[in-house]
This record gives structure tokens, C-alpha cells and sequence, in this order.
């Protein structure tokens, strides 16, 4: 049978929701699907045991990974790789920056951004920044390696237990050259980007940093995660890892509101996936609203509240 | 065609770096049809010192383009190497660290910070999670974002300039560099269009319409 092999995605001790959905492009080539995590101990690699459809996780821990590092990851995953006929990341900033470099130990060519399996050799992916789908075919005989575009594929229940395999270190050359020296990330009680039903973004209209406390009090009635345009974070409203769209984060919520964001193809590609995409923007003629399901042309700072205040 | 927004900032972090005296030389290599050489003249104008032009007809894989272009690393042993994050057109962001690995050197993808001090360099890279730093071993290779800096508008007599600089054509049948692929492109097609939306007035007619949608309780 077509072995699957899928590289678990983790950060701070939490297996992300992208490994399972990266499961779940798997679950539609093959039954035997193995997860690989590599981390610093095996606490997330239990984890990864419930998620649906998995036989095996296999772990590897090793001080080596305690933060991904992609130069060190690489030959440890084309080692591992040797077994299984396909390889499968989420396509996540981890992802990217990790697959292409297992291609060039295998001499494999990788697909970025599988959004369908058609057939088990014929995928589905974005191009133009999701102007254009390209249905492709990776030749028989060959060993498949992709990413997976994480939007189109929703996660797994959790009622598996896999076996938890402890597998050794192989021994491959760990580079040195690249060395971790920190992260800054925003730490948020609110639901993640990637997750969260619905998701509140705001754009350059927000007008300034402490304006996004507006949006901030609306996600905490409904539960929302807060996104951003590109316009938002190049002008310092909030951190990188807010944006939604070709750069930053592609997502697919239920509900989507696209507040004061004038709707550039860049953004629209994160966000073709959401179920319903509510638009608010003062100018009637904002391209938002042609891929809108909901429009209301409105001023945002009269909008929020009345919507906030209705929530009560 | 203009020359891809990701690569246009990685041309001009690598001549502020030169601009700095961290770097004594800039040269820019493309690979592509015969028109790339456009593109190539543009970069010369902004400030780069020569180019390289591997001259290739037809759909390339990354996997191809990083062989080729490591064909082109082992003649010249840059110090470091800058490219755009990805493509534009499919928008695969996989050539440079593919690069990275034949190379085998480090590698800080989708850069919004880049600082040299002699053998190292530290990037600030843009992640889901957010800024991350990495200290890398030169020579490296990074990928930037488009956050990193805001490329200079070239002059017009630096465009005369750019006329006089040399560039380098190789024909990709002189490189080693084995251009076949196993990925076959079916076809391509629009997305499927989204459903034309409604207008509503004001807020109480949105709260019916998500009520309507079971979007909202």
C-alpha cells in the first residue's frame, strides 16, 4: 500500500492544527499515513497520537530540534523518508521554508500549496496568487513531495490513538551554521487565525493601533480571532503574524468581516475560502465588495459599535 | 514584464549592503527566455555591477532552476545570496532554499531584517508565529519579504548607464544542469467564482441576514 509520511508541525509544546489537516490531504491518497515529529522531547509527539486516520507517529527527540530549524530538520526527514512514497507538510511559513530543501536532498520535485487530491498523482494548486488553479501530475515511479495549502482541508476528530513509536536519531550530518536566537510573538487569549469560525479583520480605514481596540472588543463578544490587511501591519497597526493573505496567513473561517480593508487580489487570496465574508467599507466602489457575500457601506467607526452594542 | 516585487527588494537590500562595504560587487543572474534580458538591464540601472542572463525557453521547476543557478554559485563563490521569497506567477517559494541545500549552506527565508557583521549575518524573518531572529554562517542564502525594504526608483541616466554594464548569456544546453520534469502541468482554470452578495443598510439588517445564514445566534 502507498505509505504516507507527514511532517508534524509544533510550537511551544503544541501540536498545530495544520499537522491534522495536513492528515487529512493524506486520509485521500492512502490509508497508512505515519506522522514524523521531531522535537526536543516526545510530549508532542503523544499528541499527534489522536488525531484521526494516523497508524504510527514516529518520534525523534533530539536537543537538536528544539526549535524547527529547517538546514537541521531536512536530512533528517529525507533519512526517515526512505520508507514512505509520499511526503507531506502543511504549507505554513514551517513548511515552505522546510520542504524545499528535503526536494533537494531527494532530488524529488515538490507541488507547493496542494489545495485537492484528484487523483493519487493528480493534485489541484493556486497559482497567481489564487487567480488561476493548476491541475498537475507527478510522474509514476516517483516519490511525491508536497505541501499542503492547510485552508482547503478541514481538520480531524481526535478519537485515534496511534502508536507512539520512539525512533533514533539517524546519523546524518547536523549543520551549525544556523543558530536560533529568539521569537517575538504576541501572546492573545483570542482563538488562533487558523482556527478560529469566525475572524475579524481591519485595514488601513482602522486608522491607527489603538483604533484596533474597536475590533479587539467585537472578536471578544463573538469569539472571534482578529486578522489584518497588509496596509494594517506595513503601517505598524499590528504585528506580522495578524495578516491575512498571499504573505501572511490563508484562512478559511465560517464568518469572515473585512473591516475598512479595500480588498487588494493579495488579501482576497487568503480569504476565498471563508464560508460568508461580510464587508464593511465607507467607499461604495471598494473591491471588497465585488467578492463580498454581505456589504454594508458604512463608516467603520459607527459601524463597530453599533454591531458590539447589538451583541449584548 | 517588470521584474518580480520580491526580487526587486532582494537586488535592493544586496546594493545597500554593498552601498554599507559589506559587499564589493553585485551581480544579478536570471534564468529564462531572451526577453528576460529586460529585466536584467533594469536591475543594472538600479545598481547592480554585471548579469548573468541563462538563457532557457519553456516551463521550468524550481528543483531545476536551484541546479541551474547552483551551477552558476560554484563559478562566482558569492558571499551571500539574495533572491524574492517566491514567484509570482506559481508562486511556489521553493528555488532558494532548494539552493540552500545544494549548496549546503544556512538559509533565513522571508527576511524584514537583514544585518551583516563579517562571516555572520542576522535576519529577522516574518513567520506564522511571529519575528523570529536567526544568526547564520556566511555564505547564505535569503529569501525576502516584502517588508524589508522599499526598492529606489531608478534614474534615466542610470538606464543609459545600465546599457554599458556586461551581461551574460549562457544557453541552459551549456550547463550541466539536466532541465527535464516530472511534474505535468493538466491544465489550468479560473477558481470557481464565488456567489454574487447582497447589500444591506444598516446594522439590524445584517444581524437578520447572518441570523438567516445560522451565523450568528
Amino acid at each position: 500500500m502507498t505509505k504516507i509520511l507527514v511532517i508534524a508541525e509544533h510550537f511551544d509544546g503544541e501540536i498545530l492544527s495544520a499537522t491534522s489537516k495536513t492528515v487529512n490531504c493524506a486520509s485521500q491518497i492512502s490509508e497508512s499515513i505515519d506522522i514524523l515529529v521531531l522535537g526536543d522531547d516526545s510530549a508532542v509527539a503523544s499528541q499527534a497520537t489522536t488525531i484521526d486516520a494516523v497508524s504510527n507517529v514516529l518520534s525523534i527527540s533530539n536537543e537538536a530540534f528544539g526549535y524547527p530549524v529547517s538546514s537541521i530538520m531536512a536530512p533528517v526527514v529525507a533519512e526517515i523518508s526512505s520508507e514512505y512514497d509520499y511526503i507531506l507538510l502543511p504549507s505554513s511559513t514551517f513548511g515552505k521554508d522546510l520542504a524545499p530543501r528535503i526536494s533537494a536532498i531527494l532530488d524529488v520535485n515538490q507541488v507547493t500549496d496542494i489545495m485537492s487530491v484528484e487523483e493519487p498523482r493528480i493534485f489541484k494548486r493556486p497559482i497567481y496568487a489564487g487567480n488561476a488553479i493548476q491541475t498537475i501530475k507527478i510522474a509514476e515511479g516517483k516519490k511525491v513531495l508536497g505541501t499542503v495549502r492547510t485552508a482547503s482541508f478541514k481538520e480531524l476528530g481526535n478519537s485515534n490513538s496511534a502508536n507512539l513509536i520512539e525512533t533514533e536519531m539517524p546519523s546524518v550530518d547536523i549543520p551549525s551554521h544556523t543558530r536560533f536566537i529568539k521569537i517575538e510573538s504576541e501572546k492573545t487569549e483570542r482563538p488562533d487565525l487558523q482556527v478560529a469560525s469566525i475572524v475579524i479583520s481591519g485595514g488601513r480605514g482602522v486608522g491607527s493601533a489603538e483604533n484596533f481596540e474597536l475590533l479587539y472588543q467585537l472578536a471578544d463578544k463573538l469569539g472571534a480571532s482578529v486578522g489584518a490587511s497588509r496596509a494594517a501591519v506595513d503601517a505598524g497597526f499590528v504585528p506580522n503574524d495578524m495578516q491575512v493573505g498571499q504573505t501572511g496567513k490563508i484562512i478559511a473561517p465560517d464568518l469572515y468581516f473585512a473591516i475598512g480593508i479595500s480588498g487588494a487580489i493579495q488579501h482576497i487570496a487568503g480569504i476565498k475560502d471563508a464560508g460568508t465574508i461580510v464587508a464593511v467599507n465607507k467607499d461604495a466602489d471598494a473591491p471588497i465588495f465585488e467578492i463580498a457575500d454581505i456589504g454594508i457601506v458604512a463608516d467603520l467607526f459607527e459601524f463597530i459599535p453599533q454591531l458590539t452594542s447589538k451583541l449584548d | 514584464m517588470s521584474i518580480n516585487p520580491f526580487d526587486e527588494i532582494a537586488l535592493e537590500e544586496a546594493l545597500r549592503i554593498k552601498e554599507n562595504g559589506d559587499a564589493v560587487e553585485v551581480v544579478i543572474v536570471s534564468i529564462g527566455p531572451d526577453d528576460s534580458q529586460q529585466q536584467l538591464r533594469t536591475g543594472l540601472a538600479m545598481g547592480a555591477d554585471r548579469a548573468i542572463l541563462i538563457k532557457h525557453d519553456g516551463e521550468i521547476e524550481p528543483l531545476t532552476v536551484a541546479k541551474a543557478l547552483s551551477e552558476i554559485v560554484e563559478d562566482e563563490n558569492p558571499g551571500l545570496i539574495m533572491m524574492g521569497k517566491q514567484a509570482i506567477d506559481d508562486d511556489s517559494s521553493q528555488t532558494g532554499q532548494i539552493l540552500a541545500q545544494l549548496c549546503d549552506i544556512p538559509q533565513a527565508t522571508f527576511a524584514s531584517k537583514v544585518s551583516i557583521q563579517g562571516e555572520k549575518a542576522t535576519v529577522v524573518r516574518e513567520i506564522d508565529q511571529g519575528l523570529e531572529t536567526l544568526e547564520i554562517d556566511l555564505p547564505a542564502i535569503i529569501t525576502t519579504d516584502l517588508r524589508l525594504n522599499e526598492p529606489r526608483y531608478v534614474k534615466l541616466p542610470d538606464i543609459m548607464k545600465a546599457k554599458k554594464k556586461v551581461l551574460d548569456v549562457i544557453e541552459s544546453g551549456e550547463l550541466k544542469t539536466d532541465f527535464s520534469s516530472s511534474i505535468e502541468v493538466i491544465n489550468v482554470t479560473p477558481p470557481p467564482p464565488r456567489e454574487s452578495g447582497v447589500m444591506v443598510n444598516d446594522v439590524e439588517e445584517l444581524v437578520v441576514a447572518l441570523k438567516e445564514k445560522g451565523l450568528l445566534s
